[in-house]
C-alpha cells in the first residue's frame, strides 16, 4: 500500500489561504489504512482548520468535507461534480496520486496537497508503517530471497553489503537492519547462498516511457500472465 | 605488461606500502603538496581519497595530478556515490588519459554520514559492477556496446573488511570483486593478526595482493569515537585499554607505537604482502610510523 503524513496545519494553512470555500476530501484506501487522509482524519482536520481559523479571528474559510472509497479510480470520483460544484479549491488528503486523479476531474478548480506521500510500504506492527518497495519495475526478489535490497539497503547496491554494517545493522542508522546481512541469512537458512555469489548487473533505470503505463490483460484472450 | 610502477610491484614479492591523502576543503593546495612530497619516496603508492566521509572536497583526480606532477604514484579511489555510470566512465577515460592508471573501486560511504546529507545518493552501479566497468572499457567498448576510440588499461583494486563482525557476506562479495578483476585488495582498518592471518588463509586461492589496512589512533576517546561513529571500524577494547596508558599528550605517540607493532608483525609473520597506512587527518606521522615499523616503501 501507499503510505503517507499529514501535512503539518501551518504548511496546510499557507495553501489554503487564497480561498474561501475549501472541499476537504479524504480517501477511503491507503491513507484511511495508515490513518493520513481516511475519513477520520478528515474529521480531525476539518475541526483543526476551523479552530485555526477562530484564533485567527477571520473565520473567513468555509469547510466542506467528503471521503471518496478512492480518489485514483475515476469510477469514484463522478460524485465531485455535485460535491465540488460550489467550492473554490478542494484540499484532498488522498496520496500524490489521488491528487492528480482529482485535478484530472476538475480541470477549472485548484487541488491542494493535504498529505506528503511517503512511500510503498506494509504494517510492521500497529501503528508502524515500513518502507518496502521502490516499483523499480524489474522485481528481483526471487534472487534475494524476499528481502529487496533496493528498497531496504540505503545505496541499493545489488553484489552484497557494503563495508560499512556492523552488529548487522546499516552504517548510517543503529536501528536500521541491514539488508544485505538480512538477505544473506534467509539465503542461508534456505539453503540458497548460490543465488548470492551471482553478479548482479546494473540496473535498467531508462525512464523512458515516463509516465509508465500498465494495460490489463484480464480481458484478452486467456488474461493474466503469458 | 604493467600499466604502472604500481602493478610492476604487485607482480614482484616486495613488501609494498601505501598510504592516503584527503585533498582540501577548498582551493588550497600547498597542505596536499607538503604532504605528497613528503610521502613520495617513502611509500609505493599514495591514494587519493573521493569525498571520503561523504564529505564534500577537492576531486580526487585531482589530488592524483598534484601526485603525478611531484612526481609520486597515485592511487585513485573511485566511488559510485556522486557519478552515474556516463561520468563515472567519463573520469577513467580522463584519468588514463593523463596517466592515472591505478584505480581503487568502491561503493562509497553513505551521503547520510557526510556534510551534505540532503544531496542525491546516486549509486548506479556498486563496486563490484565499477569493477566490471573499468575491465570493460580496456575491451574498447562503453556500458552501452560502443566502441571507443583508444583504449585505457588499468590496475584496478578494490577493499575487504576482514575484521567485520560478520564476515561471511563480506567474502562473497570479496570473491565478486576477485571475479570481476580486482587485482588487489586495501583491507579496512585491521587489528587482530589472528582474524588477519585466517583471512589470509582464505585469500590466498586467488592470485590477488593484500595490503593490511592500518589506522593510527591518535588516543583512547577517539578509538571509541570511530567504534560508535564510523562505519565498520571495530576497535578491541585492548587497543583501547593500551591507548589509555599513555601519559597526557602522549596519545598519537602510543598510536604510533602500535600500529608500528602490528606493521612489523605483518611483515615478519607474513600475515599480507603489504601495508596500507591511513592516518586520517595526521598524514604527517606516517613517516614516524614506517620508520618506528622499520619498513620502506620505493623497492628498486
Ligand atoms: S526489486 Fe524491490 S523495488 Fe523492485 S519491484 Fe521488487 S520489491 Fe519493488
Ligand atoms: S550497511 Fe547494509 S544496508 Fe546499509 S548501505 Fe551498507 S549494505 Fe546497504
Amino acid at each position: 500500500m501507499i503510505v503517507a503524513e499529514a501535512k503539518n496545519l501551518t504548511e496546510i494553512g499557507k495553501t489554503i489561504a487564497p480561498y474561501g470555500r475549501i472541499l476537504v476530501l479524504g480517501c477511503g484506501t491507503c491513507v484511511t489504512v495508515c490513518g493520513a487522509g481516511g475519513e477520520r482524519e478528515v474529521a480531525l482536520l476539518h475541526d483543526a482548520l476551523r479552530l485555526m481559523d477562530m484564533k485567527a479571528g477571520n473565520g473567513k474559510h468555509v469547510f466542506l468535507e467528503c471521503t471518496l472509497k478512492r480518489q485514483c479510480d475515476p469510477e469514484f470520483l463522478d460524485v465531485l461534480e455535485e460535491k465540488a460544484a460550489n467550492v473554490d479549491a478542494v484540499l484532498s488528503l488522498g496520496c500524490g496520486i489521488g491528487v492528480q486523479a482529482v485535478a484530472e476531474r476538475l480541470p477549472d478548480l485548484p487541488v491542494l496537497p493535504g498529505v506528503n506521500t511517503s512511500f510503498l510500504g506494509m504494517a510492521k506492527e500497529w501503528g508502524v508503517w515500513d518502507e518496502r518497495c521502490a516499483a523499480c519495475g524489474d522485481c528481483r526478489l526471487d534472487e534475494t530471497a524476499g528481502i529487496c535490497p533496493i528498497t531496504r539497503c540505503t545505496k541499493g547496491i545489488l553484489n552484497g553489503p557494503c563495508a560499512g554494517t556492523k552488529n548487522g545493522r546499516c552504517e548510517v542508522s543503529k536501528e536500521m537492519d541491514c539488508a544485505w546481512v538480512l538477505i544473506y541469512q534467509r539465503l542461508e537458512n534456505m539453503r540458497q547462498l548460490e543465488t548470492m555469489r551471482r553478479y548482479y548487473p546494473p540496473r535498467n533505470f531508462r525512464a523512458i516511457p515516463r509516465p509508465k503505463r500498465v494495460l490489463s490483460k484480464i480481458n484478452a484472450a486467456g488474461g493474466g500472465h503469458e | 605488461m604493467s600499466v604502472s610502477l604500481f602493478d610492476e610491484k604487485l607482480n614482484s614479492d616486495a613488501f609494498l606500502i601505501t598510504t592516503e591523502i584527503g585533498p582540501p576543503k577548498g582551493t588550497d593546495t600547498s597542505e596536499i603538496l607538503h604532504d605528497i612530497d613528503m610521502l613520495k619516496d617513502k611509500v609505493d603508492a599514495i591514494n587519493v581519497t573521493d569525498h571520503q566521509s561523504s564529505v564534500m572536497r577537492y576531486p580526487s583526480i585531482g589530488g592524483c595530478l598534484l601526485v603525478k606532477e611531484r612526481g609520486g604514484e597515485p592511487v585513485l579511489q573511485m566511488t559510485c556515490r556522486d557519478r552515474n555510470r556516463l561520468a563515472l566512465q567519463a573520469e577513467l577515460l580522463f584519468a588514463y588519459s593523463r596517466g592515472v592508471c591505478n584505480v581503487l573501486c568502491l561503493t562509497g560511504d553513505s551521503v547520510d554520514v557526510g556534510d551534505h546529507k540532503e544531496a542525491k545518493p546516486v549509486f548506479d552501479l556498486d563496486s563490484v559492477q565499477l569493477l566490471r566497468m573499468a575491465r570493460l572499457l580496456e575491451g574498447g567498448t562503453d556500458m552501452g556496446g560502443n566502441e571507443l576510440k583508444g583504449v585505457p588499461k588499468f590496475c584496478l583494486g578494490s577493499t575487504v573488511h576482514p575484521e567485520a563482525d560478520f564476515v561471511e557476506p563480506q567474502l562473497v562479495k570479496f570473491d565478486k570483486k576477485v571475479a570481476a578483476g580486482s587485482q588487489f585488495f586495501q583491507t579496512q582498518g585491521v587489528f587482530d593478526p589472528a582474524t588477519l592471518r585466517r583471512f589470509m588463509q582464505y585469500a590466498s586461492q586467488f592470485n590477488v595482493k593484500i595490503l593490511a589496512g592500518i589506522i593510527v589512533m591518535a588516543s583512547a576517546r577517539m578509538a571509541k569515537y570511530m567504534n560508535d561513529n564510523v562505519p565498520g571500524i571495530i576497535v578491541p577494547q585492548a587497543v583501547i585499554d593500551e591507548l589509555a596508558t599513555a601519559e597526557k599528550g602522549k596519545g598519537l605517540q602510543k598510536g604510533i607505537e602500535i600500529a608500528a607493532r602490528f606493521i612489523r608483525s605483518v611483515k615478519e609473520e607474513n600475515l599480507a604482502h603489504g601495508v596500507h597506512v591511513m592516518a586520517v587527518g595526521n598524514e604527517r606521522i606516517v613517516p614516524d610510523i614506517l620508520e618506528a615499523a622499520e619498513v620502506s616503501g620505493i623497492h628498486a
